[in-house]
């Protein structure tokens, strides 16, 4: 099992101090720890953006990807090698803007990796940028009359991509964030954890402050995460109060489960043992 | 001489119809039919991109030697429609014969030729008889086919009882179909047609493959154990052979939601450890170009088939081009070695597969595998593959736990530039690939040293494997040293060359080809020993600039005074080829 010292790496960090990451990093860490998980059976995969950067910061098997690419890259990895625990990490423009086309897909396969969203509601590392995230009105250099576009629910295109596990965190909440990621990385098949991640440089909406006036929890409130019905009514709520939490959760079957070859393990550990071309081709003579 | 059509030793049957027929799939069978009485066949499709209703044909030529690709005229047309009859009459050699039904009516007018032959056949009565669905016409139409050549019905229907195995009322039906069309040739027209067509009694070991089935047996017998692809014309019959035999084969095969998705996962499957692959066309490649980037960067082994098709964009979705051979050697950003390999034949696209994923794992590179509709979509008996293949996994080490002293450097500064791989999952090791510009570790970097030394490492592997290639018969030479004049080609044109050179030499001409077979790297010396120095050199490409020529220009300083180019989505034939030769001459 690993330590939280050994999950190091040497790398200097360039988060910006006060950053949202700085939690969500510290949080992942502490998860990874409290569910007894060794480093080498753990696989990250990020996407381009500050959250990005996660992988020189975390001590394991890491795949530094393109942007918005997260999700196949991570189902690749899965499929490849179902014994590592794969968890993916995107930013809000990543995910959800250049790489939502692979949300809905990677939900209703109900592929079996965690995926953590940084989301800021901003472009961070390409300097502010108004992101898809952003609600209406937020003015940036590229909305500098305030966006007029409404921000995209991420929960809500989870949902209706019949993602098996819909849950929200705050960065500003470690505590519950780590439940969450326990939960979410324990839970088979595929699990979204949007972050609520102050972007302390470039987000002057919606900061700290901003979320610890309008969080709730929601299992403080008796929420259902077995009801679709009241986890869609959840996930549209935004205004005074934020819900915070797991949304919804089903048991499904893993999407690998679905592939004879798995059931003998891992691709990549199975013996090469030959496969008989010679009969194959008979089917050609 | 068991084959011998009406002017020479080979013999071209076109079936012709409506979308919707079931073509291919007849024109495959009969295919093997001959093949499995000693004969050789090479069989193409011609589809335009719908699904019912507008003119498909597919023509199989027969011989008793090696067929390369189809002839330029037809012995025997099957009509199952009046259509047919209209557009292919003028491609029958004189002497040729047309098969239809009795019940379409054909003025000479509309015919224009009085040295072909009408046969009408009760092909709808021949149905109706039998209460067989429309889609049995074909098959009456083969049997019609192989009686008026005198073939052995026998085998035809060995090959339809296997084609649908289990399905007994189906081989009933289909046989019944068969006998009904051959019975009444033999019965109306036996000896009126100049055509034979006879098993040759001989039994080697032949297979009749299309190249996209070749080159997915190719990638089983070299292990690959991931497949991920969208589907795209006319690339996609590999992702379907391989779903259809992933129980047998322990592939894990994945229909992606687009080609972005599909090289992604390709990469993360590679990055795991499991050889892995994904094929497309043209406008699937486009989206797949900055994951090309990443897999570079990252350096995880892969290999890519690119189906080429005409373009721009859309194109013509299901003819064939040799339009992406630059686009191929320079995809994607930053600079990188990678190997882009041309197959010209189904053997080639089985052997060459294999060689793709060696040399993609040895050097931790991406192996591009350029062909087109012509040869992946095209039927040619062959003997049977050999499937004893090497599979050189390189540097990649599998071990339950890493014995290093120090932490693994997954970009570990080597001589040759490839550093040892680990699997992810390695006990006391982490694995870390990444995209930005790293350090041996993997960290980021932006250091301007690091970053010199990592862009040389990465480049370094390009020089050993130019060197490698120069071992593995890059460029091919067919046909004699002295010859009047050298063919020069890549791809699919080899079938339509290798014929041209027959042709030739019945006219008394001699002529030799030269097959680039590896473009990327440049075999630049074996092209040059290849080329000679003598003769008259004619380039022949299925496209509009010339582009293998344009990459010989670039390295060789050789460049072509003659050309043929050809860019109308169809196949070269061996007469065009020839006869733009005797031009050169
Ligand atoms: C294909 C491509 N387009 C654009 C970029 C430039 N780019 C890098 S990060 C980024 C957006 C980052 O925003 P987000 O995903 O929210 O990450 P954050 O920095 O906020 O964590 C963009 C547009 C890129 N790297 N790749
Ligand atoms: S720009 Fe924003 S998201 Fe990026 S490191 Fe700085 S504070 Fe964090
Ligand atoms: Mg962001």
């Amino acid at each position: 099992m690993v330590e939280l010292s050994e999950l190091g790496t040497p790398v200097e960090n360039t988060w910006c101090p006060g950053c949202g990451n700085f939690g969500l990093l510290m949080t992942f860490k502490n998860a990874l720890v409290e569910l007894g998980l060794e480093r080498e059976e753990v696989a990250i995969v990020a996407g381009i953006g500050c959250h990005g950067k996660i992988t020189d910061y975390v001590n394991v098997n890491a795949l530094h990807t393109i942007h918005g690419r997260v999700l196949p890259t991570a189902t690749g990895v899965k499929l490849a090698n179902h014994g590592l625990t794969v968890i993916g990490f995107a930013g809000d423009g990543d995910a959800y803007n250049i790489g939502i086309g692979h949300l809905p897909h990677a939900a209703r396969r109900n592929v079996d990796i965690t995926y953590v969203v940084h989301d800021n509601l901003v472009y961070g590392l390409t300097t502010g940028q108004t992101s898809p995230t952003s609600k209406r009105g937020y003015v940036s250099k590229t909305t500098p009359r305030g966006s007029f576009e409404p921000g995209i629910n991420p929960l809500v295109q989870a949902l209706a991509s019949d993602a098996s596990f819909v849950a929200r965190g705050f960065a500003g909440e470690p505590h519950h964030l780590r439940e969450l990621f326990k939960q979410a990385i324990s839970h088979e098949g595929f699990a979204l954890v949007d972050v609520l991640q102050p972007c302390v440089t470039w987000n002057r909406v919606n900061t700290y402050q901003f979320y610890r006036e309008r969080v709730y929890k929601l299992e403080e409130e008796g929420h259902d995460p077995g009801s679709f019905d009241e986890a869609y009514m959840r996930a549209r709520e935004w205004g005074d109060r934020i819900p915070i939490g797991v949304l919804y959760r089903e048991e499904r079957p893993a999407y690998r489960k679905n592939f004879p070859a798995l059931e003998k393990g891992p691709l990549a550990r199975q013996s090469p043992e030959k496969v008989d071309v010679k009969r194959l081709l008979k089917e050609f003579k | 001489m068991t084959a011998q059509g009406v002017n020479g030793s080979s013999v071209s049957i076109l079936i012709g119809g409506e979308a919707g027929q079931g073509l291919s799939r007849s024109g495959s069978l009969l295919g093997k039919a001959l093949m499995r009485g000693g004969l050789h066949v090479f069989g193409s499709i011609d589809y335009p991109s719908v699904i019912r209703g507008s003119h498909n044909f597919y023509t199989l030529t027969v011989s008793d030697e090696e067929v390369h690709s189809n002839g330029d005229s037809v012995d025997l047309i099957l009509a199952l429609n009046k259509e047919t009859v209209l557009l292919h009459v003028d491609e029958l050699s004189p002497g040729g014969v047309i098969v239809y039904d009795e019940g379409v009516k054909i003025s000479s007018e509309e015919l224009g030729r009085d040295d072909v032959r009408l046969l009408p056949f009760p092909l709808t009565g021949i149905i109706k008889e039998i209460g067989g669905p429309e889609v049995i016409r074909n098959t009456v139409a083969l049997g019609a086919g192989l009686g008026l050549v005198g073939y052995d019905v026998e085998l035809m229907k060995s090959v339809i009882s296997d084609a649908f195995a289990g399905r007994d009322t189906i081989i009933e039906m289909n046989h019944t179909a068969i006998e009904k069309g051959y019975g009444y040739a033999r019965e109306h027209y036996a000896d009126a047609v100049p055509i034979e067509l006879r098993p040759s009694g001989e039994d080697p070991d032949r297979i009749i493959v299309t190249g996209n089935e070749a080159v997915a047996l190719g990638a089983i017998a070299a292990g690959c154990r991931f497949y991920a692809a969208y589907p795209m014309t006319p690339a996609s019959a590999v992702l379907h052979y391989l779903i259809s035999t992933e129980e047998e084969t322990g592939m894990t095969v994945v229909q992606t939601e687009s080609e972005i998705s599909a090289l992604n996962m390709v990469v993360g499957a590679s990055y795991a450890g499991v050889r892995a692959m994904t094929a497309t066309s043209g406008g699937g490649f486009c989206l797949m170009t900055e994951a090309l980037s990443l897999a570079a960067m990252t350096e995880s082994p892969l290999v890519l088939m690119l189906g080429q098709r005409p373009g721009p964009s859309t194109g013509l979705a299901t003819y064939t081009s040799q339009g992406d051979l630059l686009f191929a050697v320079h995809a994607a950003h930053g600079e990188f070695p990678r190997v882009v390999v041309a197959p010209g034949d189904v053997e080639e696209c089985f052997h060459l597969t294999v060689e793709a994923f060696n040399l993609a794992e040895r050097y931790q590179i991406q192996s591009i595998i350029v062909t087109d509709k012509q040869v992946i979509e095209s039927h040619k008996s062959t003997p049977a593959f050999e499937t004893e293949v090497g599979i050189d996994r390189g540097e990649l080490e599998i071990v339950d736990e890493w014995g290093g002293e120090e932490g693994y450097k997954r970009y570990s500064i080597t001589e040759s530039g490839v550093s040892p791989r680990i699997l992810p999952g390695t006990v006391g090791a982490t694995v870390f690939a990444n995209s930005n510009e790293h350090t041996e570790y993997g960290y980021t970097t932006s250091d301007a040293l690091e970053t010199r030394v990592m862009v040389d490492k990465r480049m370094r592997k390009g020089s050993s494997l130019r060197a490698e290639i120069a071992g593995l018969s890059p460029v091919k030479v067919y046909g004699t040293e002295d010859a009047d004049v050298t063919l020069v080609g890549w791809g699919s044109t080899k079938g339509a060359a290798l014929e041209a050179i027959k042709a030739l030499e019945r006219d008394g001409m001699k002529a030799r080809f030269v097959q680039v077979v590896y473009i990327e790297p440049f075999p630049t010396e074996a092209f040059k020993a290849a080329l000679g120095s003598g003769g008259r050199r004619l380039l022949i490409e299925g496209n509009r600039t010339a582009q293998l020529g344009q990459i010989i220009k670039l390295h060789t300083g050789i460049s072509f005074e003659d050309t043929l180019l050809k860019y109308d989505g169809r196949p070269f034939t061996p007469g065009e080829i020839a006869a733009r030769a005797m031009e050169v001459l």
